[in-house]
């Protein structure tokens, strides 16, 4: 059995947002980059389902669409332990052409269980999963918090409002995970450093694919105003001004 | 020409969330000077249906097979689409919640229509057709062009409210095929939380951080949310401790809301915590350290120990209501 997982190349979650050229364009100077963390985990847990000799995965696979700045990304992802790495090399315009180009690498190397994160931490489309499902025509579960493999027999669980469900699906499929789906991201060790060198990172031409969205502009959110402080003797003063000036209660 | 909504009911039950999108959608199509049309999936009686135009809905499609009570992204998706066509719209309109998730994405394939996804305000411009959206997980905004006929919006929760109205509801059934070849993914267990105020739904959310020092002082968080009819949440480092599950995670990575009202307890406010929190109404904090970040997105703060403040505010918000 393989696994595909999708990995989109991220800010680090403490990067300062900043844009340019009239606020039309991320500024990247000085921006760490580092795996989106949801895609991170869901790498973790296909190591750990690649590890449990119980069940036959016999290959994990990372994905990216985009330029050769991500390579350093993928890199880590080979050295966290996956065996080989593709990028598609194409600008990531939006999910419909990210899924478009890595559903276009399936049709020629399928897998059996696709994971994508539930969203990147960038541009918050939280769509490229579900749509690699519908352009395959393949099952996919969402908002997914384990996955466990049984010999073939799969069974995932899903999160849904104060609860979650238990489910069967059958394969290929996509999991789009979130948190819970792996405990902690696995660090790479200096062994997997050292072996990542020598993994294969391939790199595929882009398919030609429509762009149907584009960013134009960016902002940033208003500055808040003070913070009114209140005395930690007087909680009935708090009460008084969520009910009377800020009108939440 | 028309706009289509999506309105996902849970166990045959609308929500606060159905009735703002059918509120937005409504604003949008008299924006576009046309018609909106409400689709309903799954059985939902007929008196709840008609709830739907005390928010601007006079034609509702619904396709009431019980196979379809439960999510089927593909099934419910090939429904969306299917009804989209047959009605003529060019914008299809869901919730940003876990259904829309999972809908949107394969509408918008199978449509070929661009997807802008938890959208916050009605679009900035119909020519050329923009909106505005939460990106990098809400430290700032974006503006997104669709430049496809057909277009595809998921509208993030609390971004535009209720507007009432008194539309008399006319209620057709859908007449579709539906693909049972698509039901590949079997429900074998189903667990539901009944008691207690759902996280993404809740209109206060009393949240806690490392500052309440061990998962045995949780006890006054609790009592508090109780008395708020609140959800309660917490910060990262609390969830990876294990002191409190994922699921009540809030922040970048675990959960984005959007309450009325967030108060948050001895959690000190690291930009990936906010990110997660600062569509909410108004924040109240309260902490030990006077410089924590978190003062600096509240509206309202408190500098004290959790321990002492949460149980003076507990019998303060317990005295307001008697």
């Amino acid at each position: 059995m393989k696994i595909l997982v999708c990995i989109s190349n991220v800010p680090d979650t403490t990067t300062k947002v900043k844009f340019k050229e009239g606020d039309s364009l991320f500024d990247d100077s000085g921006v760490q980059w580092i795996i989106n963390p949801w895609d991170e985990l869901a790498l973790t847990r296909a190591m750990e389902l690649k590890e449990d000799a119980g069940n036959s995965v016999n290959e994990i696979c990372v994905i990216h669409v985009g330029g050769a700045s991500a390579d350093a990304t993928l890199r880590k992802a080979l050295a966290i332990g996956a065996d080989k790495a593709v990028r598609i090399d194409a600008c990531p315009a939006d999910a419909y052409h990210v899924a478009g180009q890595i559903a276009e690498y399936l049709k020629e190397n399928p897998f059996e269980i696709i994971f994508s994160g539930i969203e990147s931490s960038d541009y918050n489309g939280s769509s490229v999963g579900a749509m690699i499902a519908e352009f395959m025509d393949y099952p996919g579960i969402s908002s997914v918090t384990s996955v466990n493999l049984d010999d073939d027999d799969i069974q995932v669980n899903r999160a849904i409002p104060g609860g979650k469900q238990v489910l069967k699906t059958e394969t290929p499929f996509v999991a789009v995970v979130q948190k819970g789906i792996a405990m902690e991201p696995r660090i790479p060790s200096m062994r997997g450093i050292m072996m990542a060198r020598k993994k294969p990172l391939e790199v595929k031409p882009a398919a030609e694919l429509e762009v149907l969205t584009e960013s134009i502009k960016f902002e940033l959110p208003q500055e808040k105003g003070a913070c009114k402080m209140i005395d930690s003797e007087s909680a009935e003063q708090l009460v008084d001004l969520l009910k009377n000036e800020a009108k939440v209660l | 020409m028309s706009v289509i909504a999506f309105a996902k009911n849970w166990n045959g039950k609308f929500k606060n969330s159905s009735f703002e999108l059918v509120s937005y959608t409504k604003a949008l199509a008299n924006q576009l000077n046309t018609n909106m049309v409400v689709l309903s999936i799954g059985e939902v009686a007929e008196e709840e249906l008609k709830l739907l135009g005390n928010y601007g809905a006079d034609k509702v499609l619904t396709v009431s097979d019980p196979q379809l009570n439960t999510l089927t992204s593909r099934a419910y998706a090939d429904i969306v689409a299917k009804a989209a066509e047959s009605v003529g719209a060019e914008v299809i309109v869901l919730s940003d919640n876990n259904s829309g998730k999972a809908i949107a994405p394969r509408v918008s394939v199978k449509l070929k229509a661009g997807l802008v996804a938890a959208v916050q305000e009605l679009p900035v411009s119909f020519e050329p057709f923009v909106v505005k959206k939460r990106v990098f997980s809400g430290k700032a905004f974006g503006h997104v062009q669709i430049k496809s006929d057909k277009k595809v919006l998921t509208i993030a929760k609390n971004c535009f409210g209720l507007l009432e109205a008194s539309c008399v509801v006319a209620i057709e059934e859908f007449a579709v095929d539906i693909d049972t070849s698509l039901f590949k993914v079997k429900i074998v267990e189903e667990e539901e939380q009944k008691d207690k105020v759902i996280l993404s739904d809740a209109d206060v959310v009393v949240s806690a951080g490392r500052g309440m020092r061990s998962p045995e002082n949780w006890a006054p968080v609790e009592e508090l949310a109780e008395v708020l009819g609140a959800a309660t949440a917490c910060s990262r480092p609390v969830s990876d401790e294990g002191w409190r599950g994922h699921e009540e995670h809030v922040g970048q990575t675990g959960k984005v809301i959007a309450p009325n009202l967030y108060i948050a307890a001895g959690i000190s406010g690291a930009i990936q915590h906010v990110a997660g929190i600062s569509r909410s109404k108004c924040i109240v904090a309260i902490n030990t350290d006077p410089e924590a970040p978190i003062f600096g997105v509240a509206d309202y703060g408190i500098v004290g120990d959790v321990m002492d403040v949460l149980p003076r505010l507990t019998e303060a918000f317990r005295n307001s209501k008697s």
